[in-house]
């Protein structure tokens, strides 16, 4: 009895190190691939390289366009996929009945959230860029990269309105409220924190994504920025696959730069939705 | 005035309503659209070229098979891979490990599920496949084996995150009762939280298909493009060429409405079946283990 229950520790001992060494193999290359972004990108970085226009079919001077691109892809995704994701996280939420419809409606959005991006892209042709002739554009683009977006959107969202105690909603009714206001002004600022923290990282993810932008809006060299949202644009993501991929004689430095400045924006994006979750969960107070 | 507000409540209700439903709108369009450009492929295209082992489409050979070749080595790699990892990670944070090492674990597996897979590919260029090359005396490092180690690297966090969630919805009293019972932690983990939380487990996996089968752009820039059915068991460590990557790096070159066009968004139907048929089936799953638990801890 004694022997087996020293063998039993001895055998928890080495299985507790051994996935201890697993979780660390799983999160050392992330450490790695940030440290040697940064080490070989920094030298890269310079006001010109992130104000100036490409020269020399790219191989020198800045990136802005890119820059600039991507920002307005952004821009343009948070217009169309912030307000109907959060109206239809709070139908899901607070309107919708539990019925067949419904589950019909969390399939849908679950579906979404599963379609390849690539898939999304060849959709965006299909619908925005040749049926509603907008033609490869920032506005065709940032169409695509809404619907896709939509779904991460609505379930944090989504969790964030539930959150919010029945409680809350019970009172403000009882006082007279309509629905409509109950959410307007009680559940809406209760579940902000969770919302943000929501659409930022679906911000995020569309930041950073090519394929879907690849047939839609992006292009590889333009020798102006975008002028209205029915121009094409150059964007962070597909330039760092167009600079590694198809310019040769690229400099290995350019690349590094750009992917730094990629990857500044995408975990940007990723600390500043931390902080939001982790400022409203310290000062929540139910 | 009693009655604007309520006509703009009505407009307000209706407008959420409408939101509500866009979902199911935006799936219906989506498997229109494709419908529409990609199902005219089986019209002029010869079903026993389309499922031909040829992809050569300069001289109209449209074989999908090598390209559903290519994605399901690369998945499968992946899976190796990312399984014992992902839930190896996962058990280790949700049942072992003290806070403070979860404080640096879980921004980190956070991080990596941010990462645009284009940042990955242009690593796997630049690092992996040099260093793989040199390291299995390879001819080149675009590999599907390189391909398959980004998207282990992709695919692992969501297994994470949803294995997590798993193991968190174990009711405490399972493993109380184990531990009472004399189990030590370790027996407890791998003979009842684990397989409590098995049908979460699935969907973590499936879910982890799912991606990897629909990944794009760093399994574009590392499997070396190379759209061929490969014979033996050297197939993991040859070059490969997904459905994705197809897609991706010819439909910018073909003429819209050509047969090429058609049979790239064939593809496109393909992958849209593959990930509904995977997502539908996770949420069954899912679905099912959650009835269960509630008839049996009712």
């Amino acid at each position: 009895m004694e022997r087996s229950l020293t063998s039993a520790r001895i055998q928890q001992r080495i299985g507790f190190s051994l996935l201890g060494l697993v979780t660390f193999a799983t999160v050392l290359p992330v450490l790695l691939i940030i440290g040697f972004i940064i080490v070989k990108g920094a030298p890269a970085i310079s006001w010109e390289f992130l104000t100036a226009m490409p020269r020399n079919g790219m191989r020198d001077g800045g990136i802005l366009p890119a820059i600039i691109g991507t920002f307005y892809l952004t821009l343009g995704t948070a217009i169309f996929s912030v307000p109907l994701g959060i109206a239809a996280a709070i139908y899901i939420s607070e309107y919708a009945p539990d019925n067949f419809l419904t589950r019909l409606i969390r399939i849908a959005i679950i579906n979404l959230a599963g379609i390849p991006s690539v898939v999304y892209g060849l959709f965006g042709l299909g619908l925005f860029v040749l049926f509603l002739r907008l033609g490869t554009s920032i506005l065709a683009a940032s169409l695509t990269l809404s619907i896709m977006t939509l779904p991460v959107i609505i379930s944090t969202a989504e969790e964030a309105l539930r959150s919010v105690p029945q409680a809350f909603r019970t009172v403000s009714i009882s006082l007279g409220a309509t629905r409509w206001q109950t959410i307007w002004r009680i559940v809406l600022p209760q579940a902000m924190p969770g919302i943000i923290t929501g659409i930022i990282l679906g911000l995020e993810r569309a930041a950073g994504e090519t394929a879907p932008i690849l047939f839609t809006g992006a292009a590889f060299f333009l020798p102006r920025l975008p002028q209205s949202p029915f121009d094409a644009t150059m964007a962070l993501p597909y330039h760092i696959f167009v600079i590694s991929t198809s310019v040769p004689g690229m400099p290995i430095q350019i690349q590094y730069g750009t992917v730094l400045v990629l990857l500044v924006f995408v975990l940007g994006m990723n600390l500043i939705a931390t902080l939001i979750r982790q400022r409203a969960r310290a000062r929540r107070q139910w | 005035m009693e009655n604007t507000s309520q006509r703009s409540e009505w407009v307000i209700n209706l407008l959420i309503k409408v939101s509500g439903y866009s979902s199911i709108l935006f799936v219906t369009l989506i498997l229109i659209f494709l419908l529409r450009e990609g199902l005219p492929a089986l019209g002029v295209t010869p079903l026993s070229n389309l499922f031909g082992d040829r992809w050569y489409p300069i001289e109209s050979y449209f074989g999908i098979l090598p390209l559903l070749f290519g994605s399901l080595v690369v998945t499968l790699g992946a899976l190796l891979i990312a399984i014992p990892f992902g839930i190896g990670t996962s058990v280790f944070i949700s049942e072992i490990a003290p806070p403070w090492v979860n404080s640096v674990v879980k921004p980190l597996i956070e991080i990596l599920a941010g990462l645009p897979s284009v940042v990955l590919g242009f690593l796997g260029i630049q690092v992996a496949a040099p260093l793989f090359r040199e390291a299995f005396n390879l001819p080149t490092g675009l590999s599907a084996f390189t391909g398959a180690v980004l998207l282990a690297l992709i695919a692992t966090p969501t297994i994470v995150s949803i294995t997590e969630d798993a193991l968190n919805t174990v009711p405490p009293a399972y493993r109380q009762a184990a531990l009472a019972l004399g189990a030590t932690k370790w027996q407890t983990i791998w003979g009842v939280t684990v397989p409590a939380a098995r049908s979460g487990i699935l969907t973590a996996i499936m879910l982890g298909i799912g991606r990897s089968i629909g990944e794009t752009m760093a399994v574009m820039m590392v499997t070396g493009n190379a759209p061929v059915l490969p014979h033996g068991l050297n197939a993991l460590v040859m070059p490969v060429r997904t459905m994705t990557a197809t897609i991706a790096s010819e439909m910018g070159e073909v003429a819209n409405g050509s047969p090429h066009y058609q049979v790239l968004f064939f593809i496109g139907i393909v992958l849209f079946v593959i990930s509904l048929g995977i997502n539908i089936a996770a949420s069954w799953v899912s679905l099912r283990s959650k009835t269960r638990a509630e008839r049996v801890l009712s």
